[in-house]
């Protein structure tokens, strides 16, 4: 369980996240959704110990992200930046291989070579493995990365706005990639979407949030009403049934 | 393994060429060979690794292929304080010239690192480029500090590295370079994991400031080495990293070596060239990479498709 | 408006002329007159054509980080210098009249600029920050180039170049300054003349041709007016790198206009303002004449970096 209380985060003065306390319960996908600028990446990255919030605390596990050890944190909650960037001509194997970083420092044991086989597989790399990273497609590089974060095999894994730069077809792909990956539990996976149909699609859990703060918070079937995004987006929604699954529409 | 044969035939020739190449005949007991032509290829072998090595880490550290410690301010910087010295203290030992050198390259990379910070880091030709202005601007002062106090000569001197003056008891400061280069390959990985940044490094449970720190320490250390020793070369730190990523890709644990061999390898060939070209006349290594190196950077900007987008 | 700030710029130049001559006087002072003269007009030819060929070549790149000196105009001016004394050797380069031998450097450096940059601007114009660090790289190419040329040359050879290449403020061929006033003078004219069809130019390429402008025969036409202009200054008075952004970015903020026919005549004045005003202080007041282009690199590249970070805000 992810325990945060009272987190703010103040930037030259201006207020980003006011006094959140949530929890997220472990097992499946877990949304933050919410309009620009409401702080869902700054809550991602408070949450992973990686941006240290002005005051509140956050509890991993019962592991606190800011004092941990990096290596202990490394293998409790891993993180994938948007649009990471890379200038090395990695191939997507090394690049993968190094998500085992935090277990071996530098000394891979054959359970290390055994996890990233099982994350190229996990993400359909396997043909790609001795690609260099700079020949890739979009998709594909996006896929190398969160290959690279699975790896970590960290209980949390947290995914800040994946979906950016995908086509559809690619978008599609990797949620559902994803949702097959996290049903069996051993992970939880927190991802800030920016498209509420992939929340709608694929989340069980949605954290709806808003000028630095959570409006609404619950299982993705009981969230998704029609007046909790208007209020959430300031703009009306329309709500449609198709095929047994939610559609959200903007009116 | 192809690669490394071609590459050790190809080093082997240089040093045989360097070692035979000069106005004076070998014949006799070999005392020459000692006492200048060995250290010489020596010096040039160790000082273009060591450039090349600076290089990779800078190129990691601000995540920019195009950036090579001669393009942060660095030797600028160390040129400023070897100055200092030689109007404060002209009789300080080496050591003490080596540890101020290295400590001004250290501030005068930082101060890039500041610089790089607010610039947008979705035009990677532009950090090269503030790289060259902020450089010119410290070399500016220098030569201004130079003519106001009459010591044109010495900065000349370090701005235009060369070997001839290299002999038995006046390089082996730069096997230092060797231990270093150690150094880096035990780190290696945590360097590679730097180059993606430091969101992404941090959450592999990297210590950045820290590997980045140490990094710099380096990479200053290298500079100051070089620059007091033998001078100032432009474009090796550049060179050999690019093109051996560009053959052998990126995994620095695998091709550190390579990279340091690359960098002797061409800072000697440019060493060979240039005395070779009018001999028995010297043309110092400085200007002959100078051409070599931007004719590759040139190269690298236009030929390579895309290069930053890793 | 923007008009009467040249006014002021002219007066402002004739002033400080005036200062600039007859400072401290003493007799003879028919021959310090003279002296003085020649130093005057070296510094406003080269001030002037640095600041218009500047501005030229903002308006043909479409950029304003650049100036001729960054991409290495001048240094194809020094190789091209080297490369004419190996080909006629030391004495018959030293045997041709002045004049007629500077007409033959900027014929070449015509040539070469329009062969070498014309391709750069045409293959690199979508990506402004490759074509200047392509630009300051083939700079750092072509001074190692006259470099290595040099030292491959008979001494004898090499001394005539150096002299040559290295003349002062403090020594100019009065032969020479006139040739020189005569192509700035001509240069700036057509330049003038111009003017409506460059600030067309200014508007790109794809706007430019769009409104009927052969933009491509307009950026040969301006590239060797650029490549007389900077023919001027770098055989008086050497390399000067950042002294065209300088009074180029001055200019535009100064006028507040993009009209050429007021940009070139102000970034004329304040380069030749600058140059004359910059001598004065150091000469004159401080009497270290040597650091003039020193100071002028230091604050023409603070001006390039505030320039840069200030374009782009994170």
């Amino acid at each position: 369980m992810i325990d945060v209380q009272n987190l703010s985060y103040v930037v030259d003065g201006t207020e980003i996240l006011h006094d959140v306390s949530t929890r997220l319960e472990r097992g499946g996908i877990t949304a933050l959704i919410g309009p620009n600028g409401a702080g869902k990446s700054t809550l991602l990255h408070c949450i992973s110990g990686l941006e240290s919030p002005s005051c509140g605390s956050v509890r991993i596990d019962g592991l606190d992200p800011f004092t941990a050890p990096p290596r202990s944190r490394a293998r409790a909650v891993a993180l994938l930046q948007q649009s990471p960037a890379l200038v090395s001509r990695l191939t997507v194997h090394e690049l993968v291989s190094f998500g085992r970083w935090p277990h071996h420092q530098g000394r891979p044991t054959q359970a290390d070579h055994d996890a990233v086989e099982r994350a190229l597989v996990a993400f359909a790399l396997s043909d790609l493995a001795d690609r260099s990273i700079a020949t890739l497609s979009g998709g594909q590089r996006q896929r190398a990365f969160i290959a690279m974060t699975w790896a970590q095999e960290t209980p949390w894994m947290l995914l800040d706005e994946p979906l950016n730069a995908l086509d559809p077809r690619h978008a599609r792909d990797l949620m559902a990639r994803l949702h097959a990956l996290s049903r069996d539990g051993a992970r939880s996976i927190v991802i800030v979407l920016h498209d509420i149909n992939a929340a709608a699609g694929w989340a069980d859990h949605i954290v709806a949030m808003k000028d630095g703060r959570i409006v609404a918070q619950d299982a993705s079937a009981a969230l998704l009403t029609e007046d909790t995004l208007r209020e959430v987006f300031d703009t009306p929604f329309e709500l449609l049934e198709h095929r047994g699954r939610k559609v959200v529409v903007a009116r | 393994m192809r690669g490394w044969l071609i590459t050790f035939a190809a080093l082997a020739a240089l040093i045989a060429v360097s070692l035979l190449l000069g106005a004076a005949s070998l014949e006799g007991d070999g005392w020459l060979l000692l006492v200048s032509r060995i250290p010489r290829t020596m010096a040039a072998l160790l000082a273009g690794a060591g450039l090349a090595l600076a290089g990779v880490v800078v190129q990691q550290v601000v995540q920019n292929r195009l950036v090579e410690p001669s393009l942060t301010g660095a030797p600028e910087a160390s040129m400023l304080g070897l100055l200092a010295v030689t109007l404060i203290a002209p009789g300080m030992a080496v050591a003490g010239k080596m540890l101020i050198a290295a400590a001004c390259a250290l501030v005068g990379m930082i101060g890039f690192l500041a610089l790089a910070k607010r610039l947008p880091r979705d035009d990677a030709m532009l950090l090269p480029i503030v790289g060259i202005v902020y450089g010119g601007i410290l070399g500016a002062i220098g030569i201004w500090f130079a003519w106001a106090e009459d010591l044109v000569q010495y900065l000349g001197a370090w701005r235009l590295g060369e070997f001839s003056g290299v002999m038995m008891g006046r390089y082996e400061w730069l096997w230092a370079i060797a231990a270093l280069a150690g150094l880096l390959y035990l780190v290696a990985d945590r360097i590679t994991i730097l180059g993606l940044g430091e969101t992404q490094a941090r959450s592999l449970g990297l210590n950045y400031r820290q590997t980045r720190a140490l990094g710099l320490v380096v990479v200053s250390v290298i500079t100051a080495l070089v620059l007091v020793t033998v001078g100032a070369f432009p474009f090796v730190g550049l060179v050999a990293p690019n093109l051996v990523a560009r053959w052998r890709g990126d995994n620095l644990r695998a091709n550190l070596p390579m990279v340091a061999i690359g960098g002797g390898a061409l800072l000697l060939g440019a060493d060979v060239i240039g005395r070779a070209v009018r001999y028995p006349f010297e043309i110092p290594a400085a200007t002959v990479i100078a051409v070599l190196g931007a004719g590759v950077f040139l190269w690298l900007l236009h030929a390579a498709p895309r290069a930053r987008h890793g | 408006m923007a008009e009467r700030r040249v006014l002021w710029l002219g007066l402002g130049l004739l002033l400080l002329a005036g200062a600039f001559l007859c400072w401290q006087i003493r007799a003879p002072y028919g021959f310090i007159l003279e002296l003085r003269a020649a130093k005057l007009g070296a510094l406003v030819c080269v001030g002037a054509a640095t600041g218009a060929a500047t501005v030229l070549f903002q308006t043909v790149a479409g950029n304003r980080l650049l100036t001729p000196g960054l991409v290495g105009f001048d240094a194809l001016f020094v190789l091209l210098q080297t490369l004419l004394v190996t080909a006629l050797g030391g004495v018959g380069f030293a045997q041709i009249p002045s004049g007629l031998r500077f007409v033959m450097e900027v014929g070449a450096m015509g040539l070469g600029s329009v062969l070498l940059f014309g391709l750069l601007l045409r293959r690199d114009a979508k990506d402004i920050t490759r074509m200047i660090l392509t630009g300051i790289i083939l700079g750092v190419l072509l001074r190692g180039a006259s470099e290595m040329v040099q030292r491959l040359m008979d001494p004898s050879d090499f001394a005539v170049v150096q002299q040559a290449m290295f003349a002062s403020f403090g020594a100019v061929d009065p032969g020479q300054l006139g040739v020189s006033a005569v192509v700035l003078l001509g240069a700036l004219a057509v330049s003038l003349r111009l003017a409506p069809a460059l600030d067309v130019c200014a508007l790109g390429r794809g706007t430019a041709r769009g409104l009927g402008l052969d933009h491509d025969r307009m950026v040969r036409i301006a590239l060797l007016l650029m490549a007389a202009m900077v023919s001027v200054s770098t055989a008086l008075v050497g390399p000067v790198t950042f002294l065209g952004l300088l009074t180029a970015s001055l200019a535009r903020h100064l006028t507040g206009t993009h009209r050429h026919a007021v940009l070139i005549p102000a970034a004329a004045l304040l380069g030749a303002l600058i140059l004359v005003a910059g001598q004065f202080v150091f000469e004159r007041l401080l009497g270290s004449a040597s650091a003039l282009a020193v100071i002028v690199e230091f604050f023409g590249g603070l001006a390039f970096l505030f320039l840069v970070l200030k374009r782009r805000p994170r």
